[in-house]
């Protein structure tokens, strides 16, 4: 049997051989992902009950194990009901356009060191491409129901996607600054060092800015104005039901997983060893896989996203695009002629944003002791 | 220097922190979640849920077909026919409670002057099919002896405050 099998194998043209083996490869990633989407949607539910003092789901299996398993069966049996009017073609093409760049992106996304689909040079570029792409699905998915609620949602939400992305982009710039390289393994690699080396201490602001913009840029609350349950119907998915629906939120919760990621190879140093050049504690946890810290750094940025959306209100609609376009692209641009500066000057940029911290630091403390003399009412 | 501070905290989101500091106290409290069907908070013997008639010890139905509590109803939901037994004591013969209508106020139980009908502490009954929300006078009579043990320790319990 196994020889027939490898006969086969050997028997098939080299293209075809190359095409089933990337084929497995993107199964490998995709399926953990599928079902990894699955019990987000079961965490982010019992992470917001805990919050609120609830348990949340715990009826289906073990503590409500299986909840996202039973969710996806019912969604997946309901009708798929396309609107009387509605464009067929890009009505169902909608939910498949915003699915297939939240996924395509996690080819280039480096799990540990050397571990990753497709080890192209020009990731960092590539993965920008793909996570602009995902506007479209929303436009056209607003566009092709012929309502016009879904219309002016699929406005808000676009309009919001790209004022971020920018923001976003102009982060990336000063990540690609101070790694000299586009592609994901070298940044991770140019991290190396201590965990004061990773990149979220050096560049700072654009940390907090890149997963911000993350969060806005997924729709996720507290920027969820495309959505927001509470007062307005869901958005450019109104007239979506059954699977359409589903692969919806199958994109922006694997959106969601993928900006972890990427937060973790840009800002958290990826694969590398949270305890290098801690003198004991580096010894013991030399034999830890990188995928462990990996997955584990990006559980930090996953549970930050359930965390946000428990505890900020919703922001209104002016003040996002003001957060947008009037601090964040700013910030970011100032920032990046500072650094500009401090490279071609041949400084050592790294300690820029450790002085910033440690400055304001040390302001915030003044303030406390310059305030504690005269109480302040306001 | 106290302006400038405020300013850098806005910078630095401080009162967000603030805020993610007070949700990740909360998510490691204890939860208060009763799991129902396990679990059951206690119930007060006045709790007012499905009605039921009770009887005498000697087995002999307490409703002397006063219809006060027909007249009491405010949502009309009780309707009474009675008629003369052979030994010359007044019965109903139909007493049925329309448990769709019922609001469960619990004043047919306070205007009885027999305490016929009352209301048991069963919160748990649902009805399958159209027609079975009618508590008829024997389905009352028959959950009132099945839960007459509970039926009078609730009444006793409750007796010093009437």
């Amino acid at each position: 049997m196994s020889e027939l099998i490898l006969g086969f194998w050997n028997g098939l043209w080299p293209e075809a051989r190359l095409v089933l083996t990337s084929l497995f490869w993107v199964l490998v990633i995709m399926v953990p992902l599928i079902v990894a989407v699955g019990f987000y949607t079961l965490v982010e539910r019992k992470v917001i009950g805990y919050i609120q003092g609830r348990v949340g789901p715990n009826r289906v299996g073990f503590h409500g194990t299986f909840q996202w398993l039973a969710d996806v069966l019912k969604l997946v049996l309901k009708e798929f009901v396309i609107p009387a009017n509605a464009n067929r073609f890009l009505f169902v093409i909608a939910p498949i356009i915003s699915l297939v760049p939240a996924f395509s992106a996690w080819a280039a996304v480096p799990f540990a060191d050397g571990i990753v689909l497709a080890d192209i040079n020009a990731a960092l570029l590539y993965i920008l491409a793909l996570t602009g792409m995902g506007v479209y699905g929303v436009i056209i998915a607003g566009w092709a129901s012929n309502s016009k609620y879904a219309f002016l949602g699929a406005m808000r939400s676009a309009a919001q996607m790209v004022a971020y992305e920018i923001a976003m982009g102009f982060a990336l710039v000063g990540v690609l600054m101070a790694a000299k390289s586009l592609n994901l393994g070298d940044i991770v690699r140019a991290q190396e060092g201590s965990i004061f080396h990773w990149y979220w201490l050096p560049l700072f602001p654009l940390f907090l800015v890149y997963f911000i913009s993350g969060v806005a840029e997924t729709n996720r609350a507290p920027f969820d104005v495309a959505e927001g349950e509470s007062e307005i119907v869901a958005g450019f998915h109104v007239e979506y039901s059954g699977t359409g629906f589903a692969v919806f939120f199958l994109a922006e919760y694997a959106n969601m997983i993928l900006v972890s990621a990427l937060s973790v190879v840009f800002f958290l140093g990826g694969w590398l060893n949270p305890f290098a050049g801690v003198p004991w504690l580096e010894d013991v946890t030399a034999g830890v896989p990188g995928m462990v810290w990996f997955f584990a750094k990006m559980a930090i940025f996953i549970y930050a996203f359930l965390w946000f959306r428990a505890t900020f209100p919703r922001y209104r609609y002016d003040q996002i695009m003001r957060l947008g376009w009037k601090v964040f692209i700013p910030v970011t641009i100032f920032w990046l002629v500072v650094m500009g500066l401090f490279i071609v000057m041949n400084w050592p940029w790294i300690n820029l944003g450790f002085t910033v911290l440690g400055i304001s630091i040390v302001l915030i403390l003044l303030g406390r002791f310059a305030g504690s003399k005269t109480p302040v009412t306001t | 220097m106290k302006a400038l501070s405020s300013w850098i905290k806005t910078w630095y989101l401080s009162e967000l922190w603030a805020g993610l500091a007070l949700t990740l106290r909360y998510f490691f409290k204890p939860k208060i979640t009763v799991y129902y069907p396990e679990e059951k908070t206690p119930k007060s013997p006045r709790f007012r849920g499905l009605h039921a008639q009770r009887r005498y010890p000697n087995g002999e139905e307490r409703c002397i077909a006063c219809k006060l509590c027909e007249a009491i109803c405010p949502a009309l939901a009780i309707t009474i026919d009675s008629e003369m037994r052979e030994d010359g004591t007044r019965r109903t013969t139909r007493y049925d409670i329309d448990l769709f209508k019922c609001i469960y106020c619990g004043f047919c139980e306070e205007v009885c002057p027999v305490d016929a009908i009352v209301e048991t502490r069963i919160s748990e009954f649902h009805f399958e099919k159209r027609g079975e929300q009618i508590m008829t006078k024997e389905k009352l009579l028959a959950v009132g002896d099945k839960y007459e043990a509970q039926i009078a320790a609730d009444r006793a319990a409750d007796a010093p405050y009437r």
